[in-house]
């Protein structure tokens, strides 16, 4: 098996069955995507799936077999920050950060489907599957809004 | 222990590695599965995965709808078939939605905590059949013969129905978080061969509703169901509230 994470083609040695989110942590070191809840219910380890935002702890390895996989860590870079990962930043969208980097994959994937400014009804709809313990989203979907329009300074 | 894993690269092929299903156990979109794996509650000897069976198609041919068990549900909210789309649009959120699939739905044994198996509603008002493999060969059936028989053992290939004309009509209670289970859902389409309606949320799979589709009553939907308690309503709550949906789908399906 092999998998193109972040641009980079790595040969897989984890068993088939393995969850995309254990291939990631554990063999690949790749350790943005949260192990949270590991049934599908909180969200942090979202991942892009050849463009599509999905649970990689759902994911079983073997059916996403040569597929090109985007995490955080293929956004953007500490010096240069995604839209999305600024706008997180500069308008206080994220406190512990546990649930940041599927938030932020999420967002990414919305913001790039829709093409343009989203509406506060679809980030709520995009975001709905990911749980936030501290901040209560305003500010995080606050912050999507922002991005889509490129407004990413505070 | 190391797992057989297999990846049959047809219907035909993946009917066959499946046999009589003794031992093996069927990935769809993993959903349910994934996390009974990964913690360590469930061990398969032998596993299907089915993702490259070619069963993720949607074929329309006249008016004869097929949808392959691998489809995924988020594909089906977009169903021309407002009632399958709607029912679609509330499992899950929409990025579990990619990887759960219209098999695992109709296919997954009956949960624990909460009632599986919303799709089941939206075909049996659909008059749907299920074409499925196992011991004695391939069979066709009405969707809701299939959720009643023991799934356990059986392959679901693929669901069809014909796109008719027909009215539809969805009542739904579910608590305002994506990933909370429906505690009550009722689909009814109204067309040339009658009425015809599902329930779901109310049990361990959807059920055909025949009493209140012969004699129009709502409060007749408690002979055809029994409801159960689970972590997501009580039986008792279910049993007053299913009569009103009922009567509110019928009601939708009167306006419309």
């Amino acid at each position: 098996m092999k998998l193109i994470v972040n641009g980079v083609e790595h040969e897989i040695v984890s068993t088939p069955l393995t969850p995309l989110l254990h291939v990631l942590r554990d063999e690949l070191d790749i350790t943005s995507p949260k192990a949270g809840c590991q049934q599908g219910g909180c969200g942090t380890c979202t991942v892009l799936v050849d463009g599509e935002p999905r649970r990689s702890c759902l994911t079983v390895v073997a059916a996403v077999d040569g597929a090109a996989i985007t995490t955080v860590e293929g956004l953007g870079e500490a010096e240069s920050l995604s839209p999305v990962q600024a706008a997180f930043y500069n308008r206080y969208a994220a406190q512990c950060g546990f649930c940041t980097p599927g938030m932020v994959i999420a967002a990414t994937a919305l913001i790039e489907r829709k093409g343009g400014a989203v509406e506060r009804d679809e980030v709520l709809e995009a975001l709905g599957g990911h749980y936030c313990r501290c901040t209560g989203y305003v500010k995080i979907v606050d912050a999507v809004m922002a991005a889509s329009r490129g407004e990413v300074e505070a | 222990m190391t797992v057989d894993v297999l990846f049959p690269t047809s219907a035909d092929e993946a009917a066959t590695q499946y046999g009589d299903g003794e031992g093996i156990t069927v990935f769809a979109g993993g959903t349910i599965l994934l996390p009974e794996i990964a913690s360590g509650r469930m061990l398969p000897e032998r596993a299907l995965l089915l993702h490259r069976s070619g069963l993720d198609k949607v074929a329309v041919d006249g008016d004869r709808v097929t949808i392959g068990a691998m489809v995924p549900v988020a594909s089906l909210t977009e169903s021309d078939d407002e009632v399958l789309a709607e029912i679609a649009r509330h499992i899950a959120d929409e990025e579990v939605r990619r990887n759960a699939t219209v098999g695992g739905n109709l296919s997954a044994p009956p949960g624990g905590d909460a009632q599986r198996g919303d799709l089941g509603a939206a075909l049996i008002a659909l008059g749907a059949q299920v074409r499925s493999a196992g011991a004695g060969g391939e069979r066709t059936e009405p969707v809701e013969d299939f959720l009643a028989a023991d799934r356990s053992r059986r392959l679901m290939l693929d669901v069809s129905y014909d796109r008719g004309d027909r009215r539809s009509a969805t009542a739904s209670l579910r608590r305002r978080h994506a990933h909370s289970y429906a505690i009550a859902t009722v689909a009814a389409c109204k067309g040339a061969d009658g009425i015809r309606i599902g329930v779901t949320g109310v049990g361990p799979t959807a059920i055909r509703c025949r009493s209140v589709e012969a004699s129009g009553n709502a409060d007749d939907v408690l002979k055809d169901v029994e409801p159960v308690d689970d972590a997501v309503a009580s039986a008792a709550y279910r049993r007053t509230v299913l009569p009103k949906l009922v009567r509110e789908a019928l009601d939708q399906l009167e306006r419309s």
